[in-house]
């Protein structure tokens, strides 16, 4: 199996595949992105958390018009988890169509190869799919 | 000595359209000189020049400026601040006249962007050794556009319609429509406008699809333009022609607001409760509500946006923006006309420009001065930026 990196590092691979906040210490708001400080309370004091893999779509655009190389149409979602953190990704395993995909659809998290660097190593994505 | 108040005693924009022939420095002095001419002042007269443009103010748009039309050693301020620059570069110039630092001042919003495509979306790199290396803020190791959803304008403001609709299922995307066709339908009667076209919902709905719910027709209008005005203290407003004070229009409030920390803002850019507390503090500083006024000029940069800013200016019953455009408020005709200008969509969307050129579109229509697209009898108008990332400007008119 060729070596493998998560596309961006708020995506943690193993054991199984999760998304990770770093949530403030003092608040308790989570950010996908590393910190300085708390944008809520100003506290400097974080611990990761691991986030749930299930959640809803409370926003959703269907893009048709693209920079060069992005392949398109695609569903682009905002995905609020059963845990409370709110997340983008791509909606996969649906038409790209307003027919086939709904405000408030429940959705899990899964992953896919994005692409491949010159040293063979796979870039993994995360993206949403409708709950079983 | 401080001022109580600034008044605005001049105001000018371009014709927005794609104007090949003309540089940002063109259209920046056209626009200035006009406004200057319409206060029946002239350079000499300014104490405090600020200068808004996205793409230009780091290149000191303003001391160019002033290379062309006057350099009388002002103090210049060049601004950029998203599609809000041109209303930060308007409040700069009032901010320095309430501090009484200034009694006459000019502040000039312009941009260039046709032909400039889809803001927002960044060319893949090609070429280069393709190595896997974790890079900005989100340790990517590719670009993430289309991978992990889409960052771009149509997408975000898409996204910010969408969940509008999630939190208020009375609305639809047939509202969103429905805006576009008020709004281009407005610009008829706008001869500064660039299309100047009215659709049908129809039309609207088939045209080429950008993000949904936003078609090509949904989506501001990339275009060329300047806009102006000229304030002035309420001491220095005595001193001036009796025929520039009886045009004056007085500036109730001047706010701007960015976007406090709300959860999942960090993801999902949240334009609302900027816009909201912007308004909050405009209608208290006026003391002027909502129910007064006569005309507002509100950041349409997609029709998905104007929707849920007629609930965040508060035109509307909280939840209520889709029984208010359904109830033909927001038509010229209508209970509160909203971008009868013809708005972002059809008027155009010069991103520097565009917050200042909507002072002057309602500071016409108070001084009875518009044309075939007058609302009559105006007497107080509100308008509206947004810069996303986020700022919210909200500045109240009186006559
Ligand atoms: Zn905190």
């Amino acid at each position: 199996m060729p070596a493998q990196v998560p596309v961006v590092d708020y995506l943690v691979l193993e054991p199984e595949p999760r998304l990770k906040a770093v949530a403030c210490s003092g608040c308790g708001a989570d950010f996908l992105t590393r910190r300085n400080a708390c944008a809520s309370c100003g506290g400097a004091d974080f611990a990761d958390k691991s986030l749930a893999t299930e959640g809803s779509v409370v926003a959703f655009t269907i893009v048709h018009r693209a920079a060069p190389g992005v392949a398109v149409p695609f569903v682009s979602a905002i995905v609020r988890l059963d845990d409370g953190p709110i997340v983008p990704g791509n909606l996969i395993g649906v038409d790209p169509t307003p027919e086939d995909v709904a405000l408030g659809m429940g959705v899990r998290l899964t992953t896919f190869v994005a692409g491949t660097d010159d040293n063979g190593v796979e870039a993994v994505a995360y993206a949403f799919a409708p709950r079983g | 000595m401080a001022s109580d108040h600034v008044w605005i005693v001049g105001a000018s924009m371009t014709r927005f359209a794609r104007h090949d022939s003309l540089d940002a420095l063109d259209l920046a002095a056209e626009a200035a000189l006009a406004a200057l001419a319409d206060a029946g002042t002239a350079m000499s007269d300014m104490d405090i020049l600020a200068a808004g443009s996205l793409f230009h103010a780091g290149a000191g748009l303003g001391q160019q400026l002033q290379k062309q039309i006057g350099q009388t050693g002002i103090p210049v301020y060049n601004v950029a601040n998203a599609c809000a620059t041109g209303a930060t570069a308007l409040r700069t110039v009032h901010m320095s006249i309430l501090a009484g630092e200034s009694g006459l001042g000019l502040a000039v919003g312009v941009e260039k962007t046709s032909g400039m495509g889809l803001l927002g979306a960044a060319a893949r790199p090609v070429g280069a050794k393709k190595e896997f290396v974790p890079a900005g803020r989100d340790g990517h190791v590719m670009p993430t556009e289309g991978i992990l959803g889409s960052q771009t304008m149509p997408s975000v403001f898409a996204q910010a319609g969408m969940a509008y609709l999630h939190a208020n299922p009375q609305a639809s995307v047939e509202h969103f429509y429905k805006i576009s066709e008020k709004n281009h339908a407005h610009s008829e009667l706008n001869p500064l406008a660039q299309y100047r076209k009215r659709f049908s919902l129809e039309e609207i709905k088939a045209a080429p699809m950008i993000s949904y719910p936003n078609t090509s027709l949904m989506c501001s209008a990339n275009t060329d333009g300047a806009a102006a005005v000229v304030l002035c203290s309420s001491a220095r407003l005595a001193t001036l022609p009796l025929a520039v004070q009886k045009r004056a229009v007085k500036i109730a409030a001047s706010v701007l607001t960015s976007d406090p920390y709300v959860p999942g803002g960090q993801v999902l850019p949240d334009v609302s409760t900027c816009t909201r507390n912007a308004a909050a503090a405009a209608y208290e500083r006026a003391g002027i509500g909502p129910e007064d006024l006569d005309l507002v000029e509100l950041h349409d940069c997609f029709a998905t946006a104007e929707l849920l800013h007629y609930d965040n200016l508060m035109l509307c019953e909280p939840g209520g923006a889709a029984d208010f455009l359904d109830s033909g408020a927001p038509w010229r005709d209508g209970r509160l006309p909203v971008n009868v200008s013809g708005g972002l969509q059809s008027k155009g969307h010069p991103i520097g420009a565009t917050g200042i050129a909507n002072v002057y579109e309602v500071a016409t229509h108070l001084r009875g001065e518009a044309g075939d697209r007058q609302i009559d009898g105006a007497r107080v108008g509100l308008t509206h930026v947004i810069g996303l990332g986020s700022s919210a400007a909200v500045h109240i008119l009186q006559k």
